[in-house]
């Protein structure tokens, strides 16, 4: 029983859906499958603004953003949503997108700060690895 | 470290704030040296703590009485408490859903926690992060349990006044007069008050939850149940909000206005939970120690195995604690 008082730190993921496409299904069965992976996934609802991402990204000092946009406008939003995190000093934060985003995109976003891009037919483990793999150690 | 984020943190700095409470939650060094600069300036919060049943409303009530106190331009802070699976220890943290149409208001702040194995509705460290809100300076604290059956009233015990949020469809009067939740409550609000049925739960709850009152007197010195009081509202269209927050304002007023007296006991109940949970994680460290651990192992397993009783394995522990820590 002891087990429950050893400091436990499960990794901090925020699950975000910038824009204004309605479609969550694909960012709820990531969220659940990070739940299974041990993860503690915040999921903060659909239509977001890069304000309220990083607003909620700061409040619940998350060690990753991960971004779920389908309406095509990622190279407006996503970018936002990095400079926001950047000019509150998060850099700190892995920010990972996933949805529908051309191949011919990918390379902005990634100079924008955006450190992965997920496509469609990635697995769960897939990600959950690459985030345990990426993310950002911490001093305590 | 720790130092620099307290100042930091009082000093209105929210993510320092944010980077305080990881590590309170993480339970570690800079945590509790936090802890020990913060704790003495708390006190000044009204702690409110919201429970009930999963989908009972609770998240949007809190959003709605958010909404109703910065309309008189106060900070407020929310925790809401989410399960932790008991199998994987990952977590889905939703209560953010109901609450983001305050995700762009720097007086509001919300912090989700993961019970992390604790029972009774809440995280392990809620009160200590409850604490920290207070010390830097949120006069209003919400603190959202996760979705509760019958019998999680932790809350009760850490909270300064109690709120138990029930839906209209919630059962009979029989579900009324059960022990257990309902009667830690201070306040019960019935939700979702645009749905029929509504008031009629509302009349069954208060005929079921203020009978026998008139016993009170005759009861000498026994515990006496509380008298919630009964409220309508409706997250939904707002109506009953502000007279919910105007009735919790109204408290916390009376409360104040009489310092030392406790009369429910609710600051030692407080005072009581976070001495018991720190003993027992001071104690879980203290056994920690590669020959303690071993012990523990040793009689974990004796236990499991039947060749010992509980209360012997738990006796032969604490003298181990009592021995000067040798190696």
């Amino acid at each position: 029983m002891s087990d429950q008082n050893v400091p436990a730190r499960p990794i901090k993921v925020l699950i975000a859906k910038p824009g204004l496409d309605g479609h969550d299904r694909g960012a709820k069965v990531l969220a659940r499958g990070l739940r299974d992976e041990g993860f503690e996934v915040i999921y903060t609802g659909l239509r977001q603004t890069p304000e309220m991402i990083v607003s909620a990204a700061l409040q619940e000092d998350v060690d990753v953003v991960g971004l779920s946009i389908l309406s095509g406008a990622h190279m407006t939003l996503l970018p936002r949503v990095t400079a926001m995190l950047h000019d509150q000093g998060m850099d700190d934060v892995l920010v990972t997108a996933g949805g529908i985003i051309p191949d011919d995109d990918i390379p902005a976003l990634e100079a924008a700060g955006v450190a992965r891009v997920f496509g469609p037919g990635t697995t769960i483990r897939e990600v959950a690895h690459f985030i345990r793999e990426n993310i950002h150690s911490r001093a305590a | 470290m720790s130092a620099e984020l307290v100042e930091h943190a009082r000093a209105g700095d929210r993510r320092a704030l944010a980077r305080l409470l990881t590590e309170i939650e993480n339970r570690t060094a800079a945590g509790e040296a936090a802890l020990r600069v913060l704790y003495p300036l708390a006190g000044q919060a009204h702690l409110v703590g919201v429970t009930g049943a999963p989908g009972s409303g609770k998240s949007t009530l809190v959003a709605a009485l958010v909404g109703q106190a910065r309309a008189s331009s106060r900070a407020v802070a929310v925790l809401a408490i989410d399960p932790s699976s008991p199998i994987t220890g990952g977590a889905i943290l939703g209560d953010r859903v109901r609450m983001q149409v305050h995700a762009g208001d720097r007086d509001v702040f919300i912090r989700s926690m993961a019970s992390r194995g604790h029972a009774g509705g809440l995280a392990a460290s809620t009160v200590a992060a409850a604490a920290a809100l207070d010390a830097c300076g949120f006069p209003l604290i919400f603190i959202e349990t996760v979705g509760t059956g019958q019998s999680e009233v932790e809350i009760a015990a850490i909270a300064d006044t109690t709120v138990v949020v029930q839906s209209p469809e919630m059962g009979d009067e029989v579900q009324a007069i059960k022990a257990g939740l309902l009667e830690v409550a201070d306040i019960v609000v019935v939700n979702k008050s645009d749905r029929p049925g509504a008031d009629r739960a509302a009349a069954q709850l208060r005929a079921m939850l203020t009978v026998g009152a008139q016993h009170d007197r005759a009861a000498g010195d026994r515990p006496r149940p509380k008298r919630p009081l009964v409220m309508l509202t409706s997250a939904l269209t707002g109506e009953g909000v502000a007279e919910l927050l105007a009735t919790l304002d109204r408290r916390e007023a009376a409360r104040r206005s009489a310092p030392g007296e406790d009369p429910d006991g609710a600051a030692l109940k407080r005072a009581e939970a976070q001495l018991a949970g720190i003993l027992a994680q001071r104690m879980a460290e203290r056994l920690r120690t590669p020959e303690r651990a071993a012990q523990r192992d040793a009689a974990l397993r004796a236990l499991a195995g039947h060749e010992t009783d509980p209360f012997a394995a738990a006796d032969r522990l604490l003298a181990l604690l009592s021995e000067p820590a040798g190696g």
